[in-house]
C-alpha cells in the first residue's frame, strides 16, 4: 500500500512535513504519493471535522438523511438517478442501500425551512424518484471517528515512570 | 532512646537505594506548566480500548464487585491458557498452572517470595526494569546482575551469563523485549541461555510483558523450548500490549507446584485480583487483539521515527526490535547521561530518563519512550536535535 495513504487511514491530520518524518520520506516525495492518489482517485480531498453547533453563525445548520426510493433503470440501474440527486450542493453524501429503500442521502442546510425546500422541491420531483422519507437529525454523539463534547478525561499519565 | 521514627524502618528497607526514577520524577514536577514533551513515560499513550472498559462497566452494571476465587475467574484463566498456547506456544492448565495476579509486578514479587530463601543468589540482565533488583533484596535475597551491551544490542548472551554467574544462583529473571533497552534474544541466543539455565538448574522467571510490541520476527518465548517449561515461570500482564496499566492486572503460568507455592503467598498478601479489573481482561483477550495490533502498527511506525532521528542527530541508537523504548547512547554529545537528561529537560524541555537508573550499566545512555503521538515525537526530536547542537553551557 502507499505509505502514505497508510497514515492518512490512522486519521490523524498530520502535514505534509509531518508525514514525511513519520513514513521515512523527503517531502518531495510524499507529495508525489499524494499526487498519485489523486491521480488514482482514492484522495478525492481534504475536509475538517467540525462541530457546527459551538459556531453562533452557523448553529443552526441542519442536517437530515432521506431514506428514497428510486426506479431503476434498464441499463443503468440505479446509477444515472442516484448521481443526478448526489450532484446537488445540499447532499453530502449518497449511497446506495440494500433493504427497504434504495438511496440513502445525508443533507445539509443552514435552517429547516432550507433543508425541507430542497426535499419536496428538487429531491422529491425528480422523475424516477418514488418516495422520499426524511429524517432529521437532533444532537451529533460522534462525527467521522470524532467524539463531540465529551468530556474524555485529558491525560493524567505520569511524566516520568519505570 | 532515639525518637526518630525510621528507628522502626527494618533494615532491609531503609537500605534499599532512592529509585533513579523518582529523582527525575521530582525534576520534571518542578517543571509543571512549561510544555515539557516527556518521553520519560513508561506506559502507552493510548486509553485502554473501549470495548474492555465497556466490559468493565457492564460487570458492575451486573453487580461483579465480590472477590473471585485465589487463582482468579476461571473463565479468565481458562481464555489466558488459550492465548498463551496460542502466542507463545507453550500449553498451562487453567485449573492449576495459571495464577492471575495484580499486574506482572505482584506476579514477580510472589514468585520471589515463594522461590527464594534469604541468600540465594537471583541473576538479572542490566539495564533492567527498576524494579528487579529491589525486590530481589526484599526477599533477602541477593542480586547478581549480569551485563547487556549496546554492541549485541543489548541482547543477552551466554557468554555473561556464564561470566557473570557464581555459586548459589538459583533463580534468573529474563525481561525481553526488555524495558528499557528494547533488547530482545533470537531463537538461537534463547536457546543457549535455556541451555546455561538447564546446565546450572536455574529456574528461569520470564518476564514478557513487551512480547506483543515484537516489530520484526516474532517473540520466542524461553517457556516454549525444549525443557524449558517445567523450570519457566511465565509471567505476563495487560498493561502494555492492551494499554490496561491502570488496571492493574497480570498472570503467572507455570508448573502446578510453583504456581501453588505463589498462590500460598497470594491468598495471604492479596487474596485475589480486582474482579473489574479480571472482567475487562477477559474482553481483551476474546476481543481485543485488532487493537493490539493497531497499536503495535503505530509504535512501530513511531519506533522508526525517533531511531532514525536520533541516529541522524549523531545519538547512536540500535533499533530495538520491541517494547516502545529506544536507548541510544549520549556518548557522541561528551555528556554523561545525567547532564544530558537534566540539560535537556531544562534547555529544551524534554524529559527522558538517565540510563543509569536502571542500573549501572545504563550509564552513557538514556532511555526514551516512544509512546507519544507522532507530532509530539517530531518536536521532541527537533528540540533534541537544537540541544544536542548548541554549545554546552
Ligand atoms: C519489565 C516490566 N515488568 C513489569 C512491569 C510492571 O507491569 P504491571 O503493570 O503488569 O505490574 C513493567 C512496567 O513498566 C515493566 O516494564
Amino acid at each position: 500500500m502507499n505509505p502514505v495513504l497508510k497514515l492518512l487511514l490512522e486519521g490523524g491530520s498530520l502535514t505534509t512535513a509531518q508525514i514525511a518524518q513519520v513514513a521515512g520520506l523527503s517531502v518531495s516525495e510524499v507529495e508525489q504519493h499524494l499526487e498519485q492518489l489523486k491521480k488514482d482517485k482514492i484522495l478525492l480531498g481534504w475536509r475538517p471535522v467540525l462541530d457546527l453547533s459551538r459556531e453562533a453563525a452557523t448553529a443552526a445548520t441542519v442536517r437530515a438523511v432521506i431514506e428514497v426510493k428510486i426506479s431503476p433503470e434498464r441499463g443503468g440501474g440505479f446509477n444515472r438517478l442516484a448521481e443526478r440527486l448526489a450532484r446537488f450542493d445540499e447532499v453530502e453524501s449518497c449511497y446506495l442501500m440494500s433493504g427497504g429503500y434504495d438511496l440513502l442521502v445525508f443533507v445539509k442546510g443552514a435552517s429547516l425551512q432550507k433543508v425541507a425546500g430542497f426535499v419536496s422541491e428538487k429531491l422529491s420531483t425528480i422523475e424516477g424518484v418514488l418516495s422520499t422519507s426524511t429524517h432529521f437529525m437532533l444532537r451529533c454523539y460522534k462525527d467521522q471517528g470524532f467524539l463531540l463534547d465529551v468530556g474524555e478525561a485529558t491525560t493524567t499519565r505520569l511524566n516520568v515512570a519505570p | 532512646m532515639s525518637n526518630d521514627p525510621k528507628r522502626w524502618v527494618a533494615g532491609h528497607v531503609a537500605a534499599l537505594p532512592k529509585s533513579g526514577i523518582r529523582d527525575f520524577f521530582e525534576l520534571v514536577a518542578k517543571m509543571k506548566g512549561q510544555d515539557v514533551i516527556s518521553l520519560g513515560v513508561g506506559e502507552p499513550d493510548f486509553v485502554t480500548p473501549w470495548n474492555i472498559r465497556e466490559a468493565a462497566i457492564f460487570a458492575l452494571e451486573r453487580g461483579k464487585t465480590y472477590y473471585t476465587s485465589n487463582l482468579g475467574m476461571i473463565e479468565l484463566r481458562r481464555a489466558i491458557s488459550t492465548y498463551v498456547t496460542e502466542h507463545f506456544g507453550v500449553d498451562y492448565r487453567p485449573e492449576d498452572q495459571v495464577i492471575v495476579t495484580v499486574g506482572v509486578s505482584e506476579a514477580l514479587d510472589l514468585a520471589l517470595r515463594a522461590f527464594c530463601n534469604p541468600g540465594d543468589k537471583v541473576m538479572f540482565h542490566q539495564p533492567c526494569y527498576v524494579s528487579y533488583h529491589p525486590s530481589i533484596s526484599l526477599v533477602h535475597a541477593q542480586g547478581v546482575a549480569v551485563p547487556t551491551f549496546a554492541k549485541d544490542n543489548f541482547a543477552l548472551t551466554a557468554e555473561a551469563l556464564r561470566a557473570a554467574w557464581q555459586p548459589g544462583c538459583k533463580v534468573l529473571m529474563l525481561n525481553l523485549p526488555c524495558n528499557p533497552t528494547g533488547g530482545t534474544c533470537d531463537r538461537v541466543q534463547l536457546e543457549a541461555i535455556a541451555a546455561f539455565c538447564r546446565e546450572k538448574d536455574l529456574l528461569v522467571l520470564s518476564d514478557e510483558i513487551y512480547s506483543e510490541l515484537t516489530f520484526e520476527g516474532t517473540h520466542t518465548s524461553i517457556a516454549s523450548l525444549p525443557g524449558m517449561a517445567e523450570r519457566t515461570i511465565f509471567l505476563h500482564g495487560f498493561s502494555k500490549a492492551f494499554a490496561m496499566t491502570g488496571w492493574r492486572l497480570g498472570y503467572a503460568c507455570g508448573p502446578a507446584a510453583l504456581i501453588d507455592a505463589m498462590m500460598k503467598v497470594h491468598q495471604y498478601t492479596m487474596l485475589c485480583a480486582s474482579i473489574i479489573a479480571q472482567e475487562a481482561a477477559l474482553e481483551a483477550l476474546t476481543r481485543g487483539w485488532d487493537s493490539v495490533l493497531m497499536m503495535r502498527e503505530q509504535y512501530h511506525r513511531r519506533r522508526d521515527l525517533v531511531v532514525r532521528r536520533f541516529n541522524e542527530i549523531g545519538l547512536k541508537c540500535h533499533s530495538p526490535r520491541g517494547s516502545f523504548y529506544a536507548f541510544p547512547s549520549v556518548a557522541a554529545t561528551g555528556r554523561n547521561e545525567k547532564d544530558f537528561a537534566s540539560g535537556l529537560l531544562l534547555e529544551q524541555k524534554v524529559a527522558v530518563v538517565p540510563g543509569s537508573a536502571f542500573g549501572d550499566n545504563g550509564v552513557g545512555h538514556v532511555r526514551a519512550c516512544f509512546a507519544t503521538s507522532y507530532e509530539q515525537l517530531i518536536v521532541a526530536c527537533d528540540r533534541i536535535e537544537r540541544f544536542v547542537q548548541a554549545p554546552q553551557k
